[in-house]
């Protein structure tokens, strides 16, 4: 392991709580406040940004093991310590988070107007927990942020969000809540076995099998709900709804991530045995996941919904990806939750823009919004591109190597899987058609005002991002190429899984 | 030189997407242009100084996708078959791209359309030009979405933008296939690369695919795979249905994408798998008897439709049964052949029917028109000329490739080539008479149209008609001057590695050795539908409506397209709606959170309700909820005596 002679991880993991203390000091009136807030805010996040970059580029890719790693003391002496770093799996959601943070910011610049500064507190807090829970390298650690998470998210819907948002903001905390109080009790169970809840030594452990079940199953609680799985997904498309568009890009671009990063770093590792076991499992769930919820988002008439549905299928290729237990397969699981990141926080800002506009999130209140914002009309489109897997976004690689995965791992989940790019085709486009193409009949939709400079800045870097990762996404790979092999090499399965067994899914499908 | 090639088109594209920005349409015309017009060029000098020759290259750009065993490279590959479809594509893009400077003045986005033009072409070489099947997944696409974009041109309009998403869905189902049959082939020959997969094919010929417990050859899956994904770029049957939708699109539009190029992609597949195809003889089966089908079956809706676009639309179809028929009998010299004269011809066919739209204010439906020969006689003189080389008379293109197509079904002597040769004879009478139905009903005859328009009918200015002219040469002569290089004795030679028929087969040799009375035949056929539809539409209309109405059934099946939309709508469209609906209500909402969180917060509450109504407050009902307790404790105490 790589000590720092400073330590940059934890410092760029408090840096947003810094941010908290400033907005804390401000004084004036609320006009005043609400102005400094946003600086404030905007500042603290961009820098934080910066320092995420700095940490990237001395990020050595080809070391197999944890980087920039800090260590405190807390429980003395009981395995349980305070530790950080960083390998090829966390780097890429820590730069997600910092890079997603800011532009979130950005996005409520106009649309919140009550309690800025509380808001803004909420968003630093909120970043702040986000890389902590990517970077933690203590299962305590970890579990501390991992839920900690939901308390600002609780706030940002409870309080800024629509009109259900109070039943919303319940149902997303209790949902993902009770899958935590599961993983909690397997902590505790991997402590009394193993004497530590080091991450590194816990993977290094071998725990019994047929204790590697039930842990598995507890992770699987939590993660499932974050991910989110069919069947616990219901209060995703409720939060999203519900919550202000920061709050969703936030939500869908990395709160989701999550349960795809958990699966990686501790169930892969961890319980390799339970991993294969469960594999079956998780691929039907996934594929249910995929179908069902792509046919759903087929009959919504709200945009958020719609595209809140989507992230679950999307989801769902994530979670085929990782079980699929090859280099393409979690490789492709990664680059797809990068891409969706991207995407989709792109997708509910687009939105946000016409939300702010007509406050209404109905498909039916739009058509013809092209003659008024044709710039909004090209963003919208290589979004809505990005997210049905064109080739030349980042949303086709993910989901290409998803599948080239999958198809060596079973070729019938393949096969199921690629419907989910029919699907995906018919929902986005449906949408896209209703919404931004026709004639503009309705007053309001013709005297829609063009896209302004601060959400072309919004829309921009992510359009870049998606485009140039789309085709040259070698530079995230190279990032996490050795920690994707080490995991397999752990593992001890990959061999397995390359030479075909196809046998595994294709009984629990029933066939 | 390849490189530029394929990215003069896209730097244009990009120069006229700011163009349209800055709303300058002087600016998005000089990059357009100049972009695919020295792409053009290019082409010609390259197919000239390195197909011919034989010389062959790859040029490497960057590395795409490289995760363990999965290596995609960005690379431009050149070869004889790509050297064939990059001047094809060039040329009939850069005539289109003029074309279009004429037809689109009056419109108000005209960078846009050119932009999307150029954009259509870059996708379009990156298919041709891909060294490896993933980069051709990327033109395929790419080309998808160009043709997307420019059919859904005029958004404003609902059924432009409805053919739009039709076409981009359906596209999509052959697309799954096509992917499908990428993982496949990885799984199998552990790259993507085509070389790599070529020399791995002959050692996988006993190999199996298990799926679901059947075990199937391996390579005949891959191949159907991609196969479907041809049939869905190429609209044959069973994924046709948006190809006629796709008319909604601006005129020079059909002309090169849904004529001469895009659709053209998945014979062109085809072809580049031959190494790969000739190992798998089900497949070319399939291919065979879905290229012939395709070809009839079109034919017989062409003969009843009144847009004069979609005629042409399902005679497109119908042609491309041929091209894929040809493949499917190992000819694919032949179905390239037929390809490269059916871009000009066809291309020249839809750029005319613009010429008569543009004529006749925007008006397509051919009852509407006639009596207007006169009037554009340079128009008139095309439509000819693109009929003939469609109906395959001598000396003119259509006859030297269509035939070459019948031949080698002929010459294959198998079953199923010859029932694809009887089917093809049958269409190349449909083609015949459609296309003299067409002549006639659109430019002879009383004019049926208002007085208005028939005053406003005009030849189109110079700017248009300079392509239709530079066109309607190829249509003239591109089959007797690629006779002998394509199909000729010597095929081999100029084909190159690009193409492999399995040394056995002799299909190529035996085409030109079919008996006087089979080489002749065709001809016959097509006289005889162009005579029959001059008499019929040119002499006595009213036959026309008679013989309709006598066999209504079959017109009406001919005339609603043998009702495959309604059918998909019934099967597929509606029911994946309703079904999202019902588990929408059903599934999320009755269920999963019925008795999930609402469910549980619901008895929650009961629960808790129940339990703050026991605190009433009255003596007696704790009075009471002591006394049941007592003779519970009692009857516990006693029992366990």
């Amino acid at each position: 392991m790589e000590t720092t002679t400073w330590p940059v991880l934890t410092v760029l993991t408090f840096l947003p709580l810094i941010g908290v203390v400033f907005l804390l000091l401000i004084r004036g009136d609320e006009e005043v406040v609400s102005h400094n807030a946003r600086n404030v805010a905007l500042w603290v996040s961009s820098f934080t940004f910066l320092l995420s970059l700095v940490l990237l580029i001395n990020f050595d890719p080809s070391y197999d093991g944890y980087q920039f790693v800090d260590r405190g003391q807390w429980l003395v002496d009981d395995g349980i310590g305070f530790m950080m770093g960083v390998d090829g799996i966390s780097m890429p959601f820590i730069i997600l988070s910092a890079f997603l943070t800011p532009l979130a910011i950005l996005a409520s610049w106009q649309s919140v107007q009550h309690r800025v500064r509380e808001y803004m507190i909420a968003f630093l807090a909120l970043e702040t927990l986000m890389i902590g829970t990517f970077a933690a390298l203590d299962l305590v650690v970890f579990y501390l942020f991992f839920e900690a998470v939901l308390i600002p998210m609780f706030i940002i819907i409870g309080i800024w969000g629509g009109a259900r948002r109070v039943y919303s903001a319940f149902k997303f905390f209790l949902y993902t809540l009770a899958g935590s109080v599961l993983m909690l009790v397997a902590i505790l169970v991997m402590y009394n076995i193993a004497g530590t809840t080091n991450i590194p030594d816990l993977a290094a452990y071998a725990f019994d099998p047929d204790i590697q079940f039930w842990l598995f199953l507890a992770f699987f609680a939590s993660f499932a709900v974050k991910m989110p799985m069919w069947p616990v997904h219901t209060w995703l498309p409720d939060a999203h709804v519900e919550a202000p568009t920061a709050g969703s890009m936030i939500l869908a671009g990395v709160l989701l991530k999550m349960g795809g990063y958990g699966f990686l770093r501790f169930s892969l590792p961890m319980f390799p045995d339970a991993s294969v076991t469960f594999a079956p499992m998780i691929f039907v769930l996934s594929i249910i996941a995929i179908i069902y919820t792509s046919l759903v988002a087929l009959a919504q008439q709200d945009m958020k919904k719609l595209i809140a549905y989507s992230s679950v299928a999307h989801m769902g290729f994530v979670t085929v990806g990782i079980f699929s237990l090859n280099p393409q397969g979690i490789a492709g699981a990664m680059f797809q939750m990068i891409s969706h990141g991207l995407i989709s926080a792109a997708l509910f800002f687009a939105v946000g823009v016409i939300y702010d506009r007509l406050h209404t999130r109905d498909i039916d209140a739009y058509g013809g919004v092209a003659d008024a914002m044709p710039r909004y009309a090209v963003f919208f489109m290589i979004m809505m591109l990005g997210s049905v897997g064109l080739p030349g976004t980042t949303g086709f690689v993910g989901e290409f190597l998803v599948m080239v995965g999958a198809w060596q791992a079973n070729i019938v989940v393949a096969i199921f899987t690629a419907t989910g790019v029919i699907l995906g085709a018919t929902y986005m486009l449906w949408l896209y058609r209703r919404v931004v193409f026709g004639r503009a009949e309705k007053d309001e939709v013709i005297a829609l005002e063009p896209l302004n400079r601060r959400e072309i800045f919004i829309f921009a870097p992510i359009t870049v991002l998606v485009l140039w990762y789309g085709i040259f996404p070698a530079g995230i790979f190279e990032i996490m190429d050795v920690s994707i092999m080490s995991i397999l090499e752990q593992m001890n399965v990959a061999d397995i899984n390359i030479s075909g067994d196809n046998q595994i899914a294709t009984a629990a499908l029933g066939e | 030189m390849i490189s530029a090639i394929v990215f003069l088109p896209l730097l244009g594209a990009i120069g006229a997407g700011i163009a349209a920005l800055l709303k300058n349409d002087a600016l998005g015309y000089t990059f357009s242009l100049t972009g695919v017009l020295l792409s053009a060029l290019l082409g010609w000098i390259a197919f000239i100084t390195m197909a011919i020759p034989g010389i062959d290259q790859t040029v490497f750009l960057a590395t795409w996708i490289n995760v363990g065993a999965f290596q995609v490279d960005w690379a431009l590959r050149f070869d004889t078959l790509t050297a064939v479809m990059v001047i094809v594509v060039t040329t009939v893009s850069a005539m289109v791209h003029v074309y279009s400077v004429g037809y689109m003045s009056h419109d108000k986005s005209k960078p846009r359309f050119m932009a999307y033009l150029g954009l259509f072409t870059f996708a379009m070489l990156m298919l041709v030009t891909a060294d490896n099947l993933v980069q051709l997944f990327f033109g395929w696409e790419g080309v998808g979405v160009a043709s997307y974009l420019l059919i859904g041109f005029w958004y404003q309009r609902p059924s432009a933008h409805e053919a739009a998403m039709k076409a981009f869905v359906v596209n999509r189902v052959g697309d799954f296939g096509f992917a499908l049959g990428i993982f496949a082939l990885f799984h199998l020959t552990g790259s993507v690369q085509l070389d790599i997969i070529f020399q791995s094919v002959p050692d996988l010929i006993n190999s199996q695919i298990t799926i679901l417990g059947y075990a199937m050859p391996a390579l005949e899956v891959a191949g159907i795979l991609l196969f479907i994904g041809a049939m869905g770029k190429s609209a044959q049957l069973g994924l046709h249905t948006w190809l006629p939708d796709a008319m909604e699109g601006p005129t020079p539009v059909s002309a090169l994408i849904h004529a001469a190029t895009m659709v053209t992609a998945g014979v062109f597949l085809v072809c580049r798998l031959s190494p790969m195809l000739e190992y798998a003889p089900f497949t070319r089966d399939v291919i065979t008897v879905v290229g012939a089908l395709t070809a009839i079956f079109a034919a017989t809706i062409g003969l009843t439709q009144f847009d004069i676009k979609r005629v042409i639309a399902y005679s497109t179809c119908s042609q491309l049964g041929y091209m894929f028929f040809a493949a499917g009998v190992s000819a694919y010299p032949a179905a390239m052949f037929h390809l490269t004269t059916h871009a000009f011809f066809k291309a020249l066919l839809f750029l005319g029917a613009g010429s008569v739209i543009h004529a006749m204010s925007d008006e397509q439906d051919m009852r509407n028109m006639g009596g207007i020969w006169r009037k554009i006689p340079f128009t008139y003189a095309m439509m000819w000329i693109g009929s003939l080389a469609l109906a395959g008379i001598p000396f003119f293109a259509g006859y030297y490739s269509k035939d070459m197509i019948l031949e080698a079904a002929y010459a294959a002597h198998t079953p199923i080539g010859n029932f694809a040769w009887y089917l093809g004879i049958a269409a190349a009478f449909l083609t015949a008479f459609y296309s003299w139905r067409l002549i006639m009903m659109t430019f002879h005859g009383k004019p049926r149209a208002s007085a208005d328009v028939m005053s406003h009918v005009h030849e189109s200015p110079l700017v248009m008609t300079a392509p239709l002219f530079i066109l309607a040469i190829g249509a003239v002569l591109s089959g007797w001057m690629f006779y002998e290089l394509f199909v000729g004795h010597h095929w081999n030679e100029f084909w190159g590695r690009s193409i492999y028929i399995d040394p056995s087969n002799h299909i190529m040799e035996d085409a030109h050795h079919v008996p006087k009375w089979v080489k002749m035949l065709p001809l016959f056929v097509s006289l005889g539908g162009i005579g029959l539809a001059i008499v019929i539409y040119g002499m006595m209309p009213s036959v026309a409506t008679v013989i309709a109405t006598i066999f209504r059934p079959i017109h009406l099946l001919f005339y609603r397209k043998w009702y495959f939309d309604e059918l998909y709508n019934v099967i597929f469209v509606r029911p994946a709606v309703d079904i999202g609906r019902v588990l929408w209500m059903r599934g999320d909402k009755a269920t999963i959170d019925g008795f999930g969180p609402d469910g549980i917060s619901s008895s929650v509450r009961r629960f808790a309700g129940f339990c703050s109504r026991m605190q009433s407050g009255y003596v007696f009902h704790y009075a009471f909820a002591m006394l049941i307790g007592v003779i519970a404790l009692l009857a516990w105490y006693i029992r366990s005596l």
